[in-house]
């Protein structure tokens, strides 16, 4: 397994993070998030063209770059450090390798390229009004018409949901139900029958919407009730990488944190020369660290092919989600008074820290699953 | 690489020639220490063959093949072996160091005060000069394995007028001697691990001063060092052989004498790996409450044991160590105190007995019990975190109030 980044990936990450801090400085992030599009067309553009970053994880023979997760992760992190607001989760992360993990080769060299370039942007809409990030919760159905499907239901929590061009839909067969008749669907973002609604959202920097679907004509992705398997496949590999996303933003608290401490003064001295103080930042890093080792040890195991893959992203999820949410409480809380503020930063990745711990499911629920997915050799 | 093979074959040749398990352990040793094959890091004046520390696994490996016994590793003596080596004179090296390797001499180590835990350097044991010895009058606390140890590391206190760390001078205790007086101590968890040692007018000859007056906070510093680094290979050194024959009896005992105190400490880590098979066995496992708490411990656990990989393999690749290799200390304690929650959970109202009437015997009382010294022993959690912010997050330290001459220094009145 591996435990450090190679040098390669160490020059990597700091083109990624050179790149970001140019692009998204807080003030970028401000305007971006009052927009309903959440994202800048142009830094998409650059970040497609130039970094080429959302053909990072797709294989060289449908137009990518053909590297693992390890990459993707170090992307993730940096993303979530500067609190970067695009649709490179929704795309790459979410649909990319919802793609890879369920459609057949045609669709993967048909859809993936596309992807690849950033030329089209793509999400994957799951959950339902139900809140579950689970096959079981599924109940959008998908049912046959003539030779085709098509959809009718509706999905929630869709991030991106209101503007990509492609929506990669988790629906069931009709008469379905539990975890049988999973099914993946292909749907453009314009269909005949589609409802989008933005939500409001507490994380203004992460945008979801309701997608309702009534009677949307849809292209099976991979075959029409066994895509079970690539659910939950996909669901592993967002954990992993928004686990990843979590560190980075926690790592901007902590530092962020630290530094203000060393220069606010109370009773003649520096607030981080207080033990209440000082003791609260080193627990920020032992959680950070920690969550980072899980994080990163999730990464490395689904690039090598590890067969504890679910497990690990469940952990890396718990404790990421915990983490991130404990550092970003306490970090207002060492600010003080301006830590609560609307024009200090903090309460941006405050409230990415909550989003967070919720999305794909709450610490407690991947805690949970991973005692179900336990075993010998973890 | 040839040169290892060299050395390598060399040991070997001189193993197959010498390894007589017929010899008693003592006389063993003393062939080693004249060879220089016990200790091979070591300078080749004093038992060693100024050979480079990276190549001793490969070196114990031809002591493993044929089952050949080393040099008395285990307890305190390598420390003292250790500090001697970098801050003695010839004079100590040659009194004490073939002593230590043949395992003749035990050692302890007298710094902790009933007056100076975490704060070391507030030291109060008194070493004054009657113009012929060094009269020492005091207290030390925590001293494992003084009960038996023929000589202490002592630190004490020979100038009262300056700074407390300069005011301390390091010495070579005889610890047989009538004005030393040493009592167990007993925990909490009913075991006496460690000592208190009375120390009354107790002498020490001008030459059994290690290095400089007012050097002992340094000279000390090395010492917990050593303590450190010695910590990760404690448990490779002290592996029972299992053979049978006279001389590995006598390594048995010496093993079991220095590892007496040490029995209970992997009650005090938590016993994590007790967890999951007694949640199976309870029934408490089908618990979602309970399920929740075992991931919580888990997560916390795996996370620290990946964390220490990742400090392990930058620093096996020479790449700089990030923060994760400072936070172990302080993961050991927070994965502790989780066990022994998660254990009482399990057991429910069996946490209420021990003894034979215990879970397993008492075992996992012995947890719940002991857990509490894990945030303490060798730097409280307090230390820690003051540790990790000052140096790894650059934070301020407390202001001071012990910076002037010792003597003005408020300090406990024991």
């Amino acid at each position: 397994m591996q435990f450090v980044f190679t040098e390669e990936q160490h020059q990597f990450r700091e083109v990624v993070k050179r790149f970001l801090r140019d692009k998204s400085p807080t003030t970028e992030v401000r305007r971006l998030m009052e927009t309903d599009d959440g994202f800048d067309p142009v830094v998409w553009k650059q970040l497609s063209e130039e970094l080429a970053l959302p053909s990072l994880i797709v294989p060289e023979k449908y137009g990518g770059a053909g590297f693992g997760f390890v990459e993707l992760s170090i992307v993730m992190e940096e993303m979530g450090h500067s609190l970067l607001c695009a649709p490179y989760f929704s795309s790459v992360v979410l649909a990319a390798n919802a793609i890879l993990n369920a459609g057949t080769e045609e669709q993967k060299l048909d859809l993936l390229p596309q992807i690849a370039s950033g030329s089209i942007r793509a999400t994957l809409a799951v959950t339902e009004s139900s809140g579950r990030w689970e096959a079981t919760a599924v109940e959008l159905a998908a049912k046959t018409d003539g030779d085709g499907f098509i959809l009718q239901g509706e999905k929630c929590f869709v991030v991106d949901g209101h503007t990509a061009d492609k929506i990669i839909v988790v629906a069931r067969l009709e008469g379905s139900d539990g975890d049988s008749g999973i099914s993946f669907f292909v749907v453009d973002g314009e269909a005949p029958g589609i409802k989008k609604t933005l939500l409001k959202t507490v994380d203004p920097t992460r945008k979801l919407a309701r997608l309702e679907f009534d009677g949307v004509q849809a292209q099976p992705l991979g075959e029409p009730g066994a895509g079970l398997d690539a659910l939950n496949k996909t669901l592993d590999q967002a954990a992993i990488a928004l686990s990843n996303e979590m560190i980075g933003g926690t790592q901007y608290l902590m530092d962020s944190t630290v530094e203000y401490s060393k220069v606010r003064m109370q009773f003649g001295r520096v607030i981080g020369s207080f033990q209440a103080i000082k003791h609260k930042c080193a627990d920020m890093l032992i959680q950070l660290e920690l969550a980072k080792s899980a994080a990163y040890h999730a990464a490395a195991a689904l690039d090598e092919g590890d067969e504890n893959v679910p497990v690990l992203a469940s952990m890396a999820k718990s404790a990421a989600s915990d983490a991130y949410i404990q550092v970003a409480a306490d970090s207002i809380q060492v600010h003080g008074g301006i830590g609560f503020t609307w024009d200090q930063d903090t309460h941006l990745w405050f409230k990415r820290a909550k989003s967070s711990e919720v999305f794909l499911g709450d610490p407690a629920y991947h805690r949970e699953l991973m005692m179900q997915r336990w075993g010998e050799g973890i | 690489m040839s040169d290892l093979t060299a050395v390598k074959e060399e040991v070997r040749t001189w193993l197959q020639e010498n390894w007589d398990d017929s010899l008693s352990l003592v006389e063993w040793r003393n062939r080693l220490a004249d060879s220089g094959w016990g200790v091979p890091d070591w300078p080749r004046q004093w038992y060693g063959r100024d050979l480079p520390v990276a190549i001793l696994p490969e070196i114990e490996e031809e002591f493993a093949e044929i089952n050949a016994i080393g040099v008395a590793r285990s307890g305190i003596r390598m420390l003292a072996a250790a500090t001697i080596l970098e801050h003695g004179s010839d004079m100590h090296k040659k009194e004490f160091l073939r002593r230590i390797l043949t395992g003749e001499d035990t050692w302890c180590q007298l710094f902790s005060e009933p007056g100076s835990g975490s704060d070391l350097a507030g030291a109060t044991t008194r070493a004054d000069f009657d113009g012929e010895n060094w009269i020492i009058n005091g207290q030390k606390l925590w001293t494992t394995s003084a009960h038996h140890a023929d000589y202490g590391l002592l630190l004490a206190r020979t100038d009262w007028d300056v700074p407390k760390h300069q005011g301390l001078t390091y010495f070579i205790l005889d610890m047989t001697q009538p004005g030393v007086d040493v009592h167990q101590v007993k925990q909490m968890n009913g075991h006496a691990s460690f000592n208190q040692v009375f120390i009354t007018d107790a002498t020490i000859a001008p030459q059994h001063r290690v290095d400089e007056e007012g050097a002992g906070w340094r000279v000390a510093m090395t010492t917990l060092a050593h303590e450190r680094r010695n910590a990760d290979g404690m448990n490779r050194l002290n592996r029972d052989s299992g053979l049978p024959g006279a001389i590995y009896e006598e390594e048995r005992k010496e093993v079991a004498t220095v590892m007496e105190p040490y029995k209970w400490y992997p009650q005090r880590a938590g016993r994590v790996d007790l967890v999951m098979p007694r949640a199976q066995q309870t029934g408490r496992i089908e618990d979602a409450g309970i399920r929740q708490e075992i991931a919580k411990l888990l997560i916390m656990s795996k996370s620290a044991e990946w964390t220490a990989r990742r400090a392990r393999a930058a620093q096996e690749q020479g790449m700089p160590q990030g923060p994760e290799g400072s936070l172990g200390k302080l993961s050991a304690s927070n994965v502790a105190r989780q066990a022994s929650r998660v254990h009482t959970l399990i057991s429910g109202a069996d946490a209420l007995l021990t003894g034979s009437d215990g879970a397993m015997d008492g075992l996992i009382a012995e947890v719940l019990v002991s857990v509490p010294a894990v945030s303490i022993a060798g730097g409280t959690d307090e230390i820690q975190r003051n540790i990790i912010s000052e140096r790894v997050l650059g934070m301020e330290k407390e202001p001071r109030f012990d910076s002037g001459p010792f003597k003005d220094v408020p300090r406990n009145v024991i």
